[in-house]
């Protein structure tokens, strides 16, 4: 029997923008269990956001990541909205999913450029950040801001877009349609990206559907999931567009996901700014009655879920978030192990993970385990809100 | 001026912490080294340890986990060194500042030379910063 090493990963590795904690057990070169510990990211939105009215907490969402900063608003908004079926001008919707697929060419390209990074192309890093520039220049026009836009409001959106602005938005959108062309066969076609990443770390439709992966991840095994077309909201249902399903399940077809869904979205971004009508952009709503909502979105890395329920006043008695990252983390489990360790960045960076996302969840998650630092916070903090309650209720 | 202050300010060799943020500061600061803003122009280089650190670019709240490390990151960088807090978070702790796992402000924990207000800052805004507080402590020694 060979050796076996743990070999720690993190929390600060220049691989990594975000703090998470990776232990890679290993036998000689190959991988046989992972254990991630994240947590370091955690900043207990969902328990901010009870404290802030249904306006500011559409900010405070906006930062839980700062990659997908508008899947989290438009999720939220929706579930507000959910409540008491408010009605969104077209207008509006018609700038939500502007707004939702710029996000996503972005986060794509992003990710290409980071698993160049990983496979040693510096080349396809510099190429994938440098038309990447181009998108969030569109932003900056549209919102004012390079990330985080603070476009989402309940009852439609914050800011207007200016028509004399839509011919130039198109000219950079065309440039980077031939850039991501020229990107795709410089990724897909490279022999060595092949061998480096077919057949790696493969994930099988069983594996996808035990796990509840989501997104591309999901996409990629040939599970045809995507809440844009399966539960429309926006105005996805009136654009023509396809989701891009691929069978393999290797980093290969992940790849190749991301890359042909980042031209689906300049495509859609071309039909909105073609057909959108004029009129209002917010319908103004006052009241949010009590009740129940529900929003769903598909961010670039899959579905986010926000579920708000509100008792009448003008803050939700409880916001809850599913990051799509907390369902598709889990997979490490069955895509890394038996793969050596050359492999390993690959895998843990295909998803597309995003921890920062993800932490809020955790901690809720971890409360039988009390070594898990914030457990008997939660438990304490919980603990006194039923104190307060009943004290208002007047029930002692 | 001491030669290893001189050696620091010629090619100043950055590190990155980040303590809770929300990806974005990471982000622009991962941009500030793609060709449009390129900030080996400067000689800044993103360093793979922390003690090859001259400067450490931190971002994010302090979340309870992350305050004790970045204390260790920062004891463990070679002195001198030049701590810069990115974003409103890692300034003043921005919209987390009443959450329960905020602790203190990131100038409690480690000594900051610079603030760099912003959420996030444009990676402009985080260039000029670093090459300010370069040309601070040229002209002071």
């Amino acid at each position: 029997m060979s050796h076996r090493t743990i070999i720690p990963i993190g929390p600060y590795h220049p691989l990594q923008e975000e703090p998470e904690f990776y232990q890679l057990l290993v036998e000689g070169e190959k991988v046989i269990d992972i254990d991630v510990r994240i947590g370091y990211n955690h900043r207990g939105i969902e328990k901010l956001s009870e404290s802030k009215s249904f306006d500011k907490a559409a900010y405070l969402v906006e930062r839980i990541c700062g990659i997908c900063s508008t899947s989290h608003p438009l999720a939220f908004v929706q579930a507000v909205e959910n409540i008491s079926n408010i009605e969104v001008p077209e207008r509006a919707l018609y700038i939500r999913t502007i707004i939702a697929e710029l996000e996503r060419i972005h986060s794509h390209l992003l990710w290409v450029g980071l698993a160049g990074h990983f496979l040693g192309y510096n080349t396809i890093f510099m190429w994938a950040w440098k038309y990447r520039e181009s998108i969030l220049d569109v932003f900056e026009t549209i919102s004012g801001n390079r990330n985080h836009y603070g476009m989402m409001k309940v009852g439609g959106v914050r800011r207007d877009m200016y028509e004399k602005d839509f011919p130039w938005i198109t000219r950079e959108l065309d440039k980077v349609v031939d850039k991501v062309i020229m990107l795709k066969g410089a990724v897909l076609d490279d022999p060595v990206i092949h061998a480096r990443t077919k057949g790696v770390g493969v994930l099988t439709k069983d594996d996808i559907i035990n796990y509840c992966a989501l997104g591309p991840t999901a996409r990629a095994s040939g599970v045809d999931i995507d809440v844009r077309r399966d539960d429309p909201y926006a105005v996805y249902n009136k654009l023509d567009w396809k989701v891009i399903v691929r069978q393999e399940g290797d980093v290969f077809a992940k790849t190749v996901v991301r890359v042909l869904e980042t031209l689906e979205s300049l495509k859609i971004v071309k039909q909105c700014l073609e057909n959108m009508p004029k009129g209002e952009i917010d319908s103004k709503p006052k009241d949010i009655p009590p009740g129940e909502g529900i929003g769903r979105a598909e961010a670039p890395r899959g579905e986010v879920i926000h579920y708000v329920r509100s008792d009448g006043s003008n803050s939700a008695v409880r916001h809850k978030i599913r990051a799509p990252t907390f369902m598709n983390f889990p997979t490490f489990k069955k895509s890394i192990v038996g793969q050596t360790v050359t492999d390993a960045t690959i895998i843990l960076a295909a998803i597309d993970p995003c921890y920062c996302c993800t932490e809020r969840l955790t901690v809720i998650d971890a409360k039988s385990n009390k070594e898990v630092m914030g457990s008997r916070e939660l438990i304490k903090l919980s603990q006194e809100k039923t104190a307060l309650l009943k004290k208002e209720m007047g029930i002692e | 001026m001491n030669l290893k202050l001189k050696a620091l300010l010629k090619s100043p060799w950055v590190f990155h912490v980040a303590t809770g943020s929300c990806n974005n500061c990471d982000i622009e600061i991962i941009d500030c080294l793609t060709p449009r803003y390129d900030i080996e122009r400067f000689g800044m280089v993103l360093a793979g340890s922390i003690r090859h650190a001259d400067i450490l670019l931190c971002t994010g709240i302090v979340t309870k986990q992350c305050a004790p490390r970045l204390k260790r990151a920062y004891e463990q960088a070679p002195k001198p060194v030049i701590v810069v807090a990115i974003g409103a978070c890692a300034c003043s702790q921005g919209i987390f500042k009443d959450s329960y796992t905020a602790t203190v402000p990131m100038d409690q924990v480690v000594p900051v030379d610079v603030y760099i207000p912003g959420c996030p800052p444009k990676p402009e805004a985080i260039i000029a910063g670093v090459t300010k507080v370069i040309e601070k402590i040229r002209k002071s020694s």
